[in-house]
């Protein structure tokens, strides 16, 4: 099903202090219900929950995790982005979900006189395909400032239909 | 009290055994006027007979040329100098420059290889590479990609070319290669791969591969003899690395081998340290994971291991064991002992007899360190030096998806491959190291070819209750396993350090300085602030009568992701970028070589 890209090409200062409002009215952020333990939008994508007390959802807090083993090294720490690479707390929101995981899948490459910037593909990587819901749920959160920097405090159990998820996703 | 021989493997090096070495190479290094060798000798001692700039007069020390390489990224191992022309190499894409001291410096020649840019996606931690080696009028570049060039050193000419690994499988250089007699001795890293390390030997001559012997793996691939190898004194037996891994894991195990390398002519044994095993997720691989951080002896014409000693088995914080093994002849309880000593990333500093691997000194070389209560000293034990592990700071013990804080040292190790320096006159080591330490939370990941495998995640501070910074600047006594003086540096020290006949020491530090200390006192003499923060190592030669000191500058590599991602905050990048918060205030990217004389 193809989506409408997200309107707001925010800049950084605006993302960084987005308010409240827009994460409980952008559709593309908004929590609706729930599939399979995650938290998705009306469309079905994945997005964040984050509680009054600053309880993140299970999606959030494994990829917070999963991103600092497989994607800061290039990316930065918190989805900040680096020197040679972007900052994909702002990519997650400006970015079509179908489009961020292709771009994770397939990898990209722009080389040039002035440039040596590589993605690599993460196809067959299963710590990266098999969270990859999560990494995109947590960047999304950076990006709507829902979640700061730093590990996260307060997290949601796992809950059991991710644990088998997982489980069969990563080979038993 | 114990005394200290006068002798360092250096002068033995140099005056009397150049017949069994390489000839070309052991008549560079015996010339103190160039440097000839990344590591300053075969002994690995960064040590030189070169006394013109002493602690009287480095006061004065000022500028006397500069070179910018043209790359960005982090600027690790140093220049050599043979006779007229200095040789430079830069990190990805690995460009080497000739230059002409005999022309103030213009450009001879340059190298710039083609490399696949998809290998910049699988080096775990910036494009760093250590450096040239220089034999028989070669010299040697082992590239990013593993591609090992033979270069003729007067016109950069291309002699020959071989691949020593697999970027697709994630392989990749970021050492330099050691000569010895007529073979190259050449690493790989991928450690956080799933890379099975190994060491292999080239043909000086033509390239062609002449044994190679794995870290993990069956007794065949190893080149061990079950009978005949030994681990502190005993036969290591049967199938010793594939009995500590579940089923096939050894295949994936790591170990793999990008630290400096030692030579011991007189023994014939090549000396290194393997890394960590794979993956980071200790739970995922029970057992010792042998022959991971271990210390191995290799006869240098078959690659036979004569000893081993594993120093951390079955890793639970990534304390790979590369780091360098400096060899040197010392009295020990009134005998004279052929000894390596070794500065492990765990926080201890190892003193073995290098003849026979026998396990002398094992200590703490900072006071934060607190893994482990200490390596068990009792022969007669049945857990003979292995290290006591604190409960509390394991990380297998706390288990996956626990997050386990407080752990000193970090990742990153009390040192990393920032190489130490032994002083003859003093008979002290200088070692730059890292006070930092961490919180670690393992958890489960899968294996596939050529793709990260990490299976942790990190956070990096600077050790709590000390000075604050995140370095010391330390003289260790190798004999006594004491430190003997301490200089706190507010950032981890990434540079190797020089010791001089002069009686002073050099080491550089991360927000750019090149610092002169009294390597008696350990007093500050000099500093200078280069213009990019230094992770290379300090060199000096001698060119018509003058000497020099020079260190290639360009923060970057594991200690400076943090700054090189552009990066300000806790929360880390293979676990670096955390304690470094600070370093973007102090310097910025740059690669630059700068060379420092006396006045006139």
């Amino acid at each position: 099903m193809p989506k409408s890209l997200p309107i707001h090409a925010l800049g950084l200062v605006a993302l960084a202090t987005l308010p409240l409002q827009a994460q409980e009215t952008d559709p593309n952020l908004v929590a609706d219900h729930q599939e399979n333990g995650r938290w998705v939008t009306a469309e079905g994508v994945p997005t964040f929950k984050v509680e009054e007390d600053g309880t993140v959802d299970w999606a959030t807090f494994s990829g917070f995790r999963r991103y600092h083993a497989e994607c800061h090294v290039c990316h930065g720490p918190d989805g900040e982005g680096s020197t040679y690479a972007p900052a994909l707390k702002k990519s997650a929101l400006a970015m079509d979900y179908y489009d961020f995981i292709g771009v994770v899948a397939e990898g990209r490459q722009k080389v040039g006189a002035a440039q040596n910037s590589v993605m690599p593909s993460f196809g067959t990587n299963p710590n990266v395909m098999c969270y990859l819901d999560d990494i995109y749920t947590y960047l999304k959160a950076r990006g709507a400032g829902a979640v700061d920097r730093g590990r996260p405090a307060k997290r949601a159990d796992k809950p059991p239909e991710v644990a088998a998820d997982e489980d069969s996703c990563m080979g038993g | 009290m114990k005394t200290i021989g006068i002798l360092s493997l250096t002068l033995l090096l140099g005056m009397t055994l150049s017949a069994s070495a390489n000839d070309s190479v052991t008549e560079a290094i015996g010339n103190s006027k160039q440097w000839a060798i990344q590591t300053g000798d075969y002994a690995n001692t960064r040590y030189s007979e070169l006394d013109q700039i002493n602690k009287s007069n480095v006061k004065d020390l000022k500028v006397a040329w500069t070179f910018s390489t043209g790359v960005l990224r982090g600027h690790e191992g140093s220049p050599l100098v043979i006779g007229d022309i200095m040789y430079v190499h830069s990190p990805f894409p690995n460009t080497v420059f000739a230059l002409d001291l005999a022309n103030d410096g213009k450009i001879l020649w340059r190298y710039e290889p083609k490399q696949n840019p998809d290998v910049i996606a699988v080096m775990c931690c910036d494009t760093v590479n250590r450096g040239l080696a220089y034999a028989d009028g070669k010299v040697f570049l082992h590239q990013a990609d593993t591609t090992l060039v033979a270069l003729d050193a007067k016109t950069g000419e291309v002699k020959w070319s071989v691949v020593n690994g697999d970027p697709t499988k994630g392989e990749t250089n970021t050492a330099t290669v050691l000569p010895v007699k007529d073979k190259l001795i050449v690493g790989i890293s991928g450690g956080e791969y799933g890379v099975q390390g190994h060491v292999t030997a080239y043909s000086i001559e033509t390239g062609e591969l002449l044994w190679r012997a794995y870290s993990v793996g069956p007794d065949d691939q190893l080149l061990v003899d079950p009978e005949k190898t030994t681990q502190l004194g005993k036969p290591i037996g049967k199938d010793s690395s594939i009995s500590t891994w579940e089923g096939d894991q050894w295949k994936i195990g790591g170990g793999t081998t990008w630290g400096w390398y030692s030579y011991d002519p007189e023994l014939n044994l090549i000396y290194y340290g393997t890394g960590n095993p794979s993956t980071w997720n200790p739970k995922q691989r029970p057992g010792d994971n042998k022959w991971s951080m271990t210390i191995f002896a290799r006869d240098a014409d078959t690659g036979m291991a004569k000893w081993v000693y594993q120093m951390t088995p079955h890793d639970e914080w990534d304390f790979d064991g590369v780091n360098e093994m400096i060899l040197t002849d010392q009295e020990v309880d009134g005998q004279m002992r052929k000894l390596l000593t070794h500065f492990d990333r765990n926080g201890l500093a190892y003193t073995l007899d290098r003849e026979t691997g026998e396990l002398l000194v094992a200590e703490k070389y900072d006071p934060a360190v607190n893994w482990t209560t200490g390596v068990d000293m009792d022969p007669a034990s049945e857990t003979y030096g292995r290290p006591a592990v604190v409960a509390q700071y394991s990380t297998e013990q706390n288990g996956e998806d626990t997050n386990t804080t407080g752990v000193c040292p970090a990742a990153l190790g009390t040192k990393d491959q920032q190489p130490a320096a032994y002083s003859p006159k003093t008979n002290l080591f200088y070692v730059p190291t890292n006070h930092v330490c961490m919180d670690y939370e393992p958890f489960k990941v899968s294996y596939a070819a050529g793709q990260p495998y990490v299976g942790a995640t990190l956070s990096m501070y600077p050790a709590p209750d000390s000075h604050g910074g995140m370095g010391n600047f330390i003289a260790w006594d190798n004999i006594k396993g004491e430190i003997k003086w301490s200089l706190p540096e507010q950032f981890s020290v990434w540079s190797g350090a020089l010791a001089t006949a002069g009686d002073i020491v050099f080491y550089g530090t991360l927000e750019g300085y090149l610092k002169a200390i009294d390597s008696e006192t350990g007093e500050e003499l000099f500093k200078f602030k280069t213009p990019s923060g230094i992770i290379g190592n300090v060199m000096t030669y001698e060119r018509e009568g003058k000497q020099y000191v020079a260190v290639l500058s360009g923060v970057g590599g594991w200690a400076g992701i943090g700054l090189a991602a552009g990066l300000t905050n806790p929360t880390e990048g293979l676990g670096a970028v955390g304690g470094y918060a600070a370093l973007s205030e102090y310097t910025a990217l740059g690669g630059q070589l700068t060379v420092f004389e006396l006045p006139d």
